[in-house]
Parts: structure tokens; C-alpha cells; sequence
């Protein structure tokens, strides 16, 4: 049952019936004999508890793949001793980062070096705040949704440019200034693709684009209607990862490893685990805005409607819920496969092909994309959600 | 009081701290990058504010623009330039420090006059909250539309102007050659990493 939380508010639960754990869970604490409101404190970080684990164990997942996929790639076997297929091995990394020594170098700005990966890594889990898994699974369905995203993954460049000035190395002070470049050139053509997603779903909020999605299933989802916004913000979203063909600023044959030259244990883990929880979230937003979010490819109403079940009944609301967690997850999943993919089948771009890609090509077409919206959205409202 | 209230009331006791000392922070602190970093800090606790009052909209845009572009590219200036060199001593440093200090007392009487002046209505309008978006998109295709044009021109003029700073028109020959250099500014995209073979030969 828990699966199916329902973690917004009070207000949102009203407008859909069915199963509301924030209220059985408040019923059940007045009965201890606690007041409305106590409940109510014990129970809000119930939620971000769930979705910062949800994180962690998405980042664990990842790295297991990647180790997993890159030995596939290059006939190796990859970690096969810590557990079975050494889906533990993640874990032992970690447990190595964190019981490593915490080395800040000594003419290092320690306070700085000390508030760069923190402030990296935070702005992405708080972004995890919109992502939804469900019609009422998420933490809060803010108003300006996406637009949160895209102001709070605009902190990241503050703090890498912060621990690459901090560590007083040229390499990864040239690290930061690449990966503050990288990260503004990209945010561009990423917001405005979004902004041509927004404009057909006529809102900000996450819940809205996915519900927009999935009036037909497979057939209505954002891909179709937004092939060339797609691609963009794929590619947007790896350059903000860093990942591979983008990996500038932490390339090793140039710069040792950018930003992280410096960084030992857990400073260095946190640098590690805000790149790979930044992965998932974007591939979870891809996801959301193009790939119909939760939407199972054929709708659950007509699923419902099909084996004669109503939609409210809590029994199928309870399948509905696993199978929106599910298709979210997997649809996510194979957009991290085909990262991983790329990260070990393509050579890294040079520093001013990147930004040459950014400025002259992405942001041109981006703009283009906007405008053929817009003219698309005023030609045929019915199928550009006029 | 409730908890939401006293809650709200921390907050805004907290922001309006961070605001004030960061604020003394940027201007007090002798390492200039300490400054850029403490900007930062004051544009996201301004930010929280705007949350306070209800405004998403407005504190993600303060966020996206304040700390995710201007920020930026004041760390990214300094950083660029970050050389330690002395400062020359300024003649009549007194004068000017009393000048400018006359110049902002006077700036401080204005705002002091016009907060006490102005007729508030206590309590606000409510918040419209979550509509906020379409409110200001309205105004700013409307009533606000000259401001809203006027803002994109200044920016098109910063623009200009940064391009042709940029552009160095400037040949520069190579002492040893006296070919003209390839001045891009950044890694050489022209230079061939190997030599061809079949002229050498």
C-alpha cells in the first residue's frame, strides 16, 4: 500500500479520491494523542526522506550499470566478486570514499573548498522536489514546476567555479571556468525547449505536461510533436551532466580531472554522487516532458474500462500507482543506458567545438523550434494544445 | 501563534539577516572573490524573500538570472583577471570617502521619506500565488510592454558592445615567422595534430 503515497497535499487529494496516506497517517497520530499539527511536521519529511533514498539508490544503480556497461563495451567482465553480478560493488566504492582521508590542501581555501560540493550537489536533490512518479506521487506539485529546474540547476556553475578556484590549481581552476561555460551555453537551448514544451501543455508544472501526454497513450506523447526539442534537450541535458561526448571539464588527458583534481573522500563522493543523481533527474525529465511521464503506452483508463473496473477503485488505483512508478523508472532507465552507451562509444569534443555545437547550431534551432510551436500551436490547437 | 506563522517569522528573521550582513559582507571584505561568493548568497536569500511573499515565479526568476547568469559572470570576470597587484595610493582619499558617504546618507533620507510617507494598506493584497506567471506575462505584453521592449534593446546595445570588444581586429605577426598568429581565443580548431607526411618525404 505504501507505494501508492499520495505525497502532495491535502488539497490536491480532494480533487481525487482514493487513497490518502497523509490523512490515514494523521488520523493515526491524533489518535497517539497528538495534535493535527505535530503530525503534520512529523510527517513532512516523510516524503523527501523517500525520494532522497529513491536518489541515492537510482545513483547506486547507475554506477553499477555503468561499470557493468563499459567492461560490456570493451569485453570486459566488470566487478563480479562484491555480490552477485557485483551489484555491490557501488556500496563498496562508497563505503571506500567515505573512510578515506579528507585531505584539504594546504595552500587551499579551506572554507570555500569545503562549500563548493556542497553547493554542487544540493541544488540537484532539491530539483528531485518536482519530478513526479505518479498523478499524486511527488513531493510538491509546484506551480512553476520545470522553471524550478531549470533556476536551481543554474546554482550548480556558482559552486563548481567555487571549488575550482578554491583548490589554488590551474587545472582545476581551468575545470571550473570550462564547466561554468559549458553549463551556460547549454542552459539556453535546454530552457527553450522546454519553453516550446510548456507552451503546448499551457503549464509549468510537471503533473500538467505528463496529463497532457496521455490522452492516447504511446501515440500522444511530447516525442512526436517535439522530435527536433527532443534531441536538443538530450544533448542540453548531457552537456549539463558533463557527461561524455561533454566531459570537458573534467578531461583527464587535459586537465587531470578538472574541478575534482584536488578532491579525497567523501568531498570527492559528493562531486560524484551530484553528477550521477543529475544524470538520473535529467533522465527522468526527459522522461516527464517527451516520453509521457508515468503514462503506461496504452491508457490504464482504457485498460480499466476494458476488464470493467472503475478507475477510483481502490484496487486498481493501486496497480495504476505501481505501474506509473514502473514505466517512469524504466523509461528513465534506457534513457541512462543510452547515456552510458555513449559515454563509452564516442570521442570527448574539443572545448571550442562544444561551445561552436551550443552557441552557432543548438541555439539557432532551438529558436527555430520555439517559433514552429508557436506557428503550430495557432494552426492546429487540437493537436498543439491551443 | 501557529506553527506556520512563527515558522514564516524565522524565516524571514533569518533572510533579512543574511540579506543585511551579506550585503556589509560584499562591500567590507577585502578578497574580491569573497565578495562575488557573498553576492551570491544575498541574491538567493532575496530570493527566499520573494518566497515568503508567496511569489514562486519571481524568486525563480531572481534565481535564474541574479546567481545563475549575473553571478556567474561576475566570478567568471574575476576569475579570468585574478591578479594580485597593489593599488596605487589615491590622492585625497578623505574627500571622496565623505563625498560618497554624503551621496548614500542622502540616497538612505530619500527611501527613509518614502517609506514613511507612503500610505501602506496593511494588510497586502492577497497573494495570488500560483497565478502570478500569467499575471506578470499579461503585464508584460500590455501596460509594461515599452519597459519590457526598452530592456531588450540595453541588452542588444551590451551585446553589440561585447562583440566588438571581443573582435580584435588587431593583426598580430609571429616574431620568428612573421606569419600573421591565429588569435582564437581559445584552443587552435585549425592547427593539424599530425604532420602530413607526403610533403615532408
Amino acid at each position: 500500500m505504501s507505494m501508492v503515497t499520495p505525497l502532495g497535499t491535502a488539497s490536491q487529494v480532494l480533487t481525487t479520491p482514493g487513497i490518502d496516506l497523509e490523512l490515514s497517517f494523521n488520523q493515526a497520530m491524533q489518535g497517539l494523542g497528538l495534535s493535527s499539527e505535530v503530525a503534520h511536521l512529523i510527517w513532512l519529511p516523510l516524503p523527501m526522506l523517500l525520494v532522497l533514498v529513491a536518489a541515492v539508490i537510482g545513483v547506486l544503480v547507475t554506477v553499477w550499470l555503468e561499470r557493468k556497461i563499459s567492461a560490456a563495451a570493451q569485453q570486459r567482465i566488470g566487478p563480479e566478486y562484491a555480490g552477485a553480478l557485483g551489484v555491490l560493488q557501488p556500496m563498496a566504492d562508497g563505503l571506500k570514499l567515505l573512510v578515506k582521508e579528507d585531505v584539504i590542501p594546504a595552500r587551499a581555501d579551506g572554507l570555500l573548498f569545503t562549500l563548493g560540493p556542497v553547493l554542487v550537489l544540493v541544488p540537484v536533490i532539491l530539483s528531485w522536489l518536482i519530478v513526479p512518479f505518479g498523478q499524486n506521487l511527488l513531493i510538491s506539485n509546484v506551480g512553476i514546476g520545470i522553471f524550478l529546474w531549470i533556476a536551481l540547476s543554474s546554482i550548480q556553475p556558482i559552486g563548481l567555479l567555487m571549488s575550482g578556484y578554491a583548490s589554488n590549481n590551474k587545472y582545476s581552476l581551468l575545470g571550473g571556468l570550462r564547466a561554468a561555460a559549458q553549463s551556460i551555453s547549454y542552459e539556453i537551448p535546454l530552457a527553450l525547449s522546454v519553453l516550446a514544451i510548456v507552451m503546448m501543455s499551457n503549464s509549468l508544472s510537471t503533473v500538467d505536461i505528463v496529463e497532457q501526454q496521455n490522452g492516447a497513450g504511446l501515440l500522444s506523447w511530447n516525442v512526436w510533436r517535439q522530435p527536433v526539442g527532443f534531441l536538443i534537450f538530450w544533448i542540453c541535458a548531457l552537456a549539463e551532466c558533463e557527461r561524455l561526448p561533454f566531459d570537458l571539464p573534467e578531461a583527464e588527458e587535459e586537465l587531470v580531472a578538472g574541478y575534482q583534481t584536488e578532491y579525497a573522500g567523501m568531498k570527492f563522493a559528493l562531486f560524484y554522487l551530484g553528477s550521477y543523481i543529475n544524470l538520473v533527474l535529467s533522465a527522468l525529465l526527459v522522461s516527464v516532458l517527451y516520453l509521457g511521464g508515468w503514462g503506461f503506452p496504452i491508457p490504464i483508463e482504457w485498460l480499466a474500462s476494458w476488464v470493467g473496473q472503475s478507475i477510483d477503485a481502490p484496487f486498481i488505483q493501486v496497480i495504476a500507482g505501481s505501474i506509473g512508478i514502473v514505466m517512469t523508472v524504466i523509461k528513465a532507465y534506457v534513457l541512462v543506458f543510452i547515456a552510458i552507451l555513449l559515454r563509452w562509444t564516442t570521442p570527448r569534443v574539443r572545448i571550442d567545438q562544444l561551445l561552436d555545437l551550443g552557441w552557432k547550431f543548438l541555439l539557432p534551432i532551438s529558436l527555430v523550434n520555439l517559433l514552429v510551436t508557436a506557428s503550430l500551436k495557432l494552426a492546429f490547437p487540437i493537436a498543439f494544445g491551443g | 501563534m501557529n506553527i506556520s506563522t512563527s515558522t514564516e517569522l524565522i524565516c524571514f528573521a533569518i533572510l533579512s539577516m543574511v540579506v543585511v550582513l551579506g550585503s556589509l559582507g560584499v562591500i567590507l571584505l577585502a578578497n574580491i572573490v569573497y565578495s562575488a561568493f557573498l553576492l551570491g548568497g544575498v541574491f538567493m536569500a532575496v530570493a527566499g524573500l520573494y518566497l515568503l511573499l508567496n511569489a514562486s515565479f519571481v524568486a525563480a526568476a531572481q534565481i535564474l538570472v541574479y546567481v545563475g547568469a549575473v553571478n556567474v559572470l561576475i566570478l567568471f570576470a574575476i576569475m579570468l583577471v585574478n591578479k594580485k597587484e597593489d593599488l596605487k595610493p589615491i590622492k585625497s582619499l578623505q574627500i571622496r570617502r565623505v563625498l560618497s558617504a554624503g551621496v548614500c546618507a542622502g540616497l538612505l533620507l530619500l527611501l527613509a521619506r518614502v517609506d514613511l510617507t507612503t500610505p501602506w494598506a496593511l494588510p497586502g493584497p492577497i497573494a495570488i500565488g500560483e497565478q502570478a506567471t500569467e499575471r506578470i506575462g499579461e503585464h508584460l505584453f500590455t501596460d509594461y510592454l515599452l519597459p519590457f521592449e526598452l530592456a531588450s534593446v540595453l541588452l542588444l546595445m551590451a551585446m553589440i558592445g561585447a562583440i566588438v570588444l571581443a573582435r580584435r581586429d588587431v593583426l598580430i605577426t609571429d616574431v620568428g615567422t612573421g606569419d600573421s598568429v591565429d588569435q582564437s581565443l581559445i584552443e587552435k580548431a585549425s592547427t593539424p595534430l599530425l604532420i602530413d607526411k607526403s610533403t615532408t618525404n
